[in-house]
């Protein structure tokens, strides 16, 4: 008990948004167990962009899919804010990502048989206060392929467009998951502009996931991921802009 | 073996429930398409055989009286093989302990014999012995009625005395299969029953020492059938003949192959509906699992094998599938199929069954499963197999959408983004969303042919007996008599109202066609039996002139003002020239109808009835049943209610049996449809409904998407499968149409509602069981992998 009482506190001294506590996760594949956290400590802070690095298997997807509550951890809390998400109910959690997360993933998941400007509004029309759809676009420069469906944008447009619809609904963090991990460089530099743009013009906190060390230098914080322990945790001292970035 | 044949194998296990849902599907198709057809061939087999073996008659002749020695030249007409006389006698039946009429044929037959022609089969007990005069064998049917066993007795009124007669044992007849009383709608076992005995105490009860009255024959192989029957006519004409017909006019045997008629038909339509749907899904559901393997192929294809070695890979695994269907399914059809026989078997009081299984229904089982999976399998495998390699080893494209029409229409903006998911997915696969309306509609359909036959024969009944013959007992005299017997009626005790009339039997022609029926003479404006005309309102007689029956003119190709040529079959045979004057609607039988005293006038006769309608108290009815069972001029009386009622009491377990199987039917039918649709559904759309909840949809908001589109293709089904429904029924209305009974198109408000209702009902089932599996959505997973 004196562990929660404390890490609260912490909450409130510090601008913290995520506060993750001893969590370890070991998932059962077939007759193997496979330890994906092993204990890992970390807070995360209000409008900070945070690149999380490390190898495949390293544990930092499921890190994320913790924070946005599509995972449970073994053992440990997550806090966000003062919300405990480790005791969420499946309905608590649903409502979390409703109206606090947005997703951006590697593969876009845009929903085929809806255009750009639908796919934005399939989650401001069950949002608390978003901007309108056509906003988020202009914001990441698709204000002229609103009514394309997928079928019809490139992978980077995709993607962009998978990014609006993350922050469209004003999301307190933006969880982004290996998001240029199918595009090539070039294509890749424009949706980490869109992403630093919007972190920069609305504050949103934004996690990013990648086993891209160049993408790391765009951020404010570096966290290393190995076998699933934080090995390494760095403030960048100057930001490099994307298209800067080595890739 | 070889490592791809292993594969197959392992996949074929590792997939084993996806394959048995497959295989059910298949099982379903093919067990009912076995069943019917080789129940239906079963039947004919055994008819046929029956028949055979116990040398069922070719013509048949009744007559009022002939010598025995008119046998001799009825021998000699060219084509007749083997020929039997009868005496045959309608009479009056007293059952201890059951107070309404019955009536029966009595038919002679000599002692320890089954008789020449006609053979009877016996079933329990012995055949009669010579010397016994009260001996009387009964049919099993009557007999189980009553529970009459060997050794039990009853009274029959034999030409006006009373005889009480011991039975000596149960028998069939191929002459009375269908068992039912003349001018009856249905059989009813305990008012009308068939009895054999000696023909010398029943010969001379009726006068019939050393003659007939009744003959029956066999045609040699090359007798000519119409040939034999003119010339019968011409021989018995003398002797009262009333015209001899041949075996497919037989009662019996018509009732039967009217009902094997219709057992063709619907043997032929569920099975094509079945194995249509069947083969639908199997379609589909071979589809997806095709391209669920698209990677593989396009590993397979990477290591150098050639797009046939990939085709002919899968054609094997969906192959091994719809072998496990169709040998389940022969099996499980063959069972179906001789349990259905056997029903039938008890059904028709057939002696024995024959099952028969023709190698040709099975090679087209066989044919028609293999062939659908083939095509399925093998348009999905060549779409897979054509993509290069590398190109099907990356993700797959976005399907492509279109806006659609609805949404052109500028209705857009009433449509949140799930619904416009939902009618984009719909158009996006139009021929697919079309064969699952299909597939559902046939459901409703064939749940719709149960319910109509309840209601058709309610119709039938509540026309014919509540508004056309409105009489409790028609009471036939043993010959036609003064009108002044109604007096002697009309003084029973509780007799309300009685209405006398004639009928004789004629031939009635128009052009080259005719057709052998009775004419009724009744009286104008009669309250106990009221013409109505094709809008069921009441027609007024006119004093000269015939009415015939709707149907009988459609026959005859006759019309309102055309000439009918009547061959009176009776009497002094006159043949007159009368005008149709209107035709009347009739569900059962064919008639025509004259004022009484036209009739009389025609054949020339006095004030003469032939049998009268009675509308008694219910009070006294069964002592008029009494009184009227010790009159010696009344050799028979039919009471309608108790018959009606006895009636609907067998109609309702048939009718009970009949909605449990299309009850069955549909609802797999539907259910099959709707749970594999939406199965496939989710396995296609599992990444984009993942996706949604990741963003925080809920549960129930994903199912929206994929129950919504389900409910607006069922919803769009409703409608057309009452359509088809109501197609179906007027095509088996029409095919059921035949001269002893019409079936008229009438569907009521249960029958619509009831069809809806199992539809719905089964969409319900297959939603509750994937919204189980909504709960399972891997979120994780879905971002992970690429399609």
């Amino acid at each position: 008990m004196s562990s929660d009482s404390q890490s609260r506190h912490q909450i409130l001294e510090e601008n913290v948004v995520f506060h993750v506590h001893e969590v370890t996760k070991v998932y059962q594949m077939g007759e193997v167990q496979v330890r994906a956290l092993r204990g890992v400590d970390i807070d995360l802070h209000r409008g900070e962009f945070t690149v999380l690095l490390g190898a495949s298997g390293s544990g930092k997807s499921t890190l994320l899919n913790i924070l946005g509550g599509l995972d449970i951890p073994t053992e440990g809390h997550v806090f966000y804010g003062e919300r405990d998400l480790t005791r969420a109910t499946e309905r608590e959690l649903t409502e979390y990502r409703r109206f606090h997360v947005g997703f951006v993933f590697q593969f876009y998941n845009l929903i085929p048989s809806l255009t750009a400007r639908e796919n934005v509004a399939v989650v401001t029309e069950i949002a608390k206060s978003p901007m309108k759809p056509e906003d988020a676009l202009k914001l990441v420069g698709l204000e002229s392929r609103l009514d394309h469906f997928p079928a019809q944008l490139s992978g980077g447009e995709q993607q962009r467009v998978a990014i609006a619809r993350a922050i469209a609904k004003n999301p307190d963090v933006l969880l982004c998951d290996e998001p240029t991990g199918a595009l090539d460089s070039k294509t890749g530099i424009v949706v980490l502009q869109a992403l630093q743009r919007v972190n920069q013009a609305l504050g949103t906190t934004t996690v990013v996931i990648t086993h891209n060390a160049g993408i790391a230098q765009m951020a404010d914080r570096v966290i290393h991921l190995t076998d699933g322990l934080i090995s390494k945790v760095y403030k960048n001292e100057t930001r490099l802009r994307p298209d800067e970035l080595n890739w | 073996m070889k490592a791809i044949d292993i594969k197959l194998w392992r996949e074929l296990w590792a997939m084993r429930m996806q394959a048995l849902a497959i295989a059910m599907v298949i099982v379903g198709g093919v067990s009912i398409f076995i069943m019917s057809l080789s129940t239906l061939d079963s039947l004919f087999e055994t008819r046929e055989n029956y028949y055979r073996n116990h040398h069922f008659a070719d013509v048949f002749a009744s007559l009022k009286r002939a010598p025995l020695s008119l046998v001799k030249r009825i021998q000699e007409i060219p084509g007749v093989d083997k020929v039997e006389t009868r005496v045959l006698a309608y009479v009056n039946l007293d059952v201890e302990d059951f107070k309404d009429p019955v009536s029966g044929h009595l038919l002679s037959l000599n002692a320890n014999s089954a008789g020449l022609l006609n053979q009877i089969y016996l079933r329990k007990g012995r055949l009669l012995e010579a010397g016994r005069d009260n001996e009387v064998l009964l049919s099993e049917e009557f007999a189980r009625a009553h529970d009459l066993q060997p050794g039990d007795k009853l009274a029959a009124t034999i030409n006006g005395r009373r005889k009480v007669l011991n039975v000596v044992g149960h028998v069939l007849s191929p002459e009375y299969i269908y068992q039912i009383a003349p001018g009856a709608m249905f059989p009813d076992y305990y008012r009308y029953g068939v009895l054999w005995m000696a023909r010398k105490p029943l010969a001379s009860a009726y006068d019939m020492d050393g003659a007939f009255n009744n003959v029956t024959l066999t045609l040699s192989k090359e007798g000519n059938e119409q040939d034999v029957i003119d010339r019968l006519d011409e021989l018995l004409k003398p002797y009262g003949g009333i015209g001899a017909y041949a075996r497919k006019d037989q009662l019996s045997n018509r009732f039967l192959t009217e009902e094997l008629k219709q057992q063709k038909t619907i043997a032929t339509i569920f099975p094509m509906i079945f194995l249509g749907v069947a083969a639908f899904l199997l379609n589909v559901v071979a589809s997806r699992l095709i391209s669920l393997q698209r990677e593989q192929i396009a590993g397979l294809k990477a290591f150098g094998y050639s797009n046939f070695a990939v085709g002919l890979h899968y054609t094997k695994l969906i192959l091994m599938i719809t072998a496990i269907g169709v040998i389940a399914g022969i099996g499980f059809g063959i069972w179906m199929g001789k349990g259905m026989s056997n029903i039938y078997m008890t059904f028709y009081s057939l002696p024995f069954m024959i099952y028969v299984l023709k190698a040709e229904v099975i090679i087209a089982a066989v044919l028609i499963s293999m062939g659908v999976a083939m095509v399925g399998t093998l348009y999905a495998v060549s779409s897979a197999a054509r993509l290069p390699p590398a190109q099907a080893m990356r993700p797959e494209p976005p399907a492509m959408y279109h806006t659609t029409l609805i949404e052109k229409l500028g209705l857009q903006r009433f449509f949140s983004q799930p619904t416009r998911m939902i009618f984009r997915h719909i158009e996006r696969r139009p021929l697919k969303s079309l064969m699952t309306i299909l597939g559902i509609s046939m459901a409703c359909g064939t749940m719709m042919v149960g319910g109509f036959q309840e209601g058709a024969i309610k119709h039938m009944v509540e026309v014919q007996f509540g508004m056309s013959q409105r009489s409790d007992l028609t009471a036939i005299f043993t010959e036609p008599t003064s009108q002044r017997s109604l007096y002697s009626l009309q003084s029973l005790r509780g007799v309300e109202h009685v209405e006398g009339f004639r009928v004789v039997t004629a031939k009635l022609q128009f052009e080259h066609r005719s057709y052998r029926t009775s004419v009724q003479g009744i009286a104008p404006n009669g309250r106990l039996m009221r013409l109505l005309d094709t809008r069921l309102q009441v027609i007024d007689l006119p004093p000269n002139g015939i009415i015939l029956t709707d149907y009988l003119a459609e026959i005859l190709h006759i019309k309102v003002g055309d000439m009918l040529t009547i061959e009176v079959l009776e009497g002094n045979r006159p043949v007159v020239q009368v005008p149709v004057v209107g035709l009347a609607k009739e569900y059962l039988g064919l008639n025509g109808y004259m004022q009484l005293n036209s009739l009389n006038r025609l054949l020339n006769e006095g004030h003469v009835i032939s049998a009268a309608w009675l509308k008694v108290d219910r009070l006294h009815q069964v002592n008029i049943y009494a009184e009227l069972k010790g009159a010696p001029r009344i050799a028979g009386v039919v009471e309608q209610e108790s018959a009606i009622k006895s009636f609907y009491e067998t109609m309702d377990e048939t009718i009970l049996f009949f909605t449990y199987i299309t009850t069955l039917l549909g609802g797999s039918i539907a259910f099959g449809v709707i749970y594999n649709s939406m199965r496939i559904a989710l396995s296609e759309r599992n990444r984009e409904l993942a996706s949604l909840r990741v963003l925080g949809f809920h549960r129930s908001e994903v199912a929206y998407i994929l129950l919504g589109e389900m409910a607006v293709l069922t919803l769009i089904a409703i409608p057309l499968g009452i359509m088809i429904g109501y197609g179906l029924c007027a095509y088996l209305a029409f095919q059921f149409d035949s001269d002893l009974y019409r079936i008229p198109l009438v569907l009521g408000l249960k029958v619509y509602a009831f069809a809806a209702l199992v539809v719905i009902s089964s969409s319900v089932i297959s939603v509750l069981m994937i919204w189980r599996n909504l709960a399972h959505l891997d979120m994780v997973a879905v971002l992970k992998t690429k399609e």
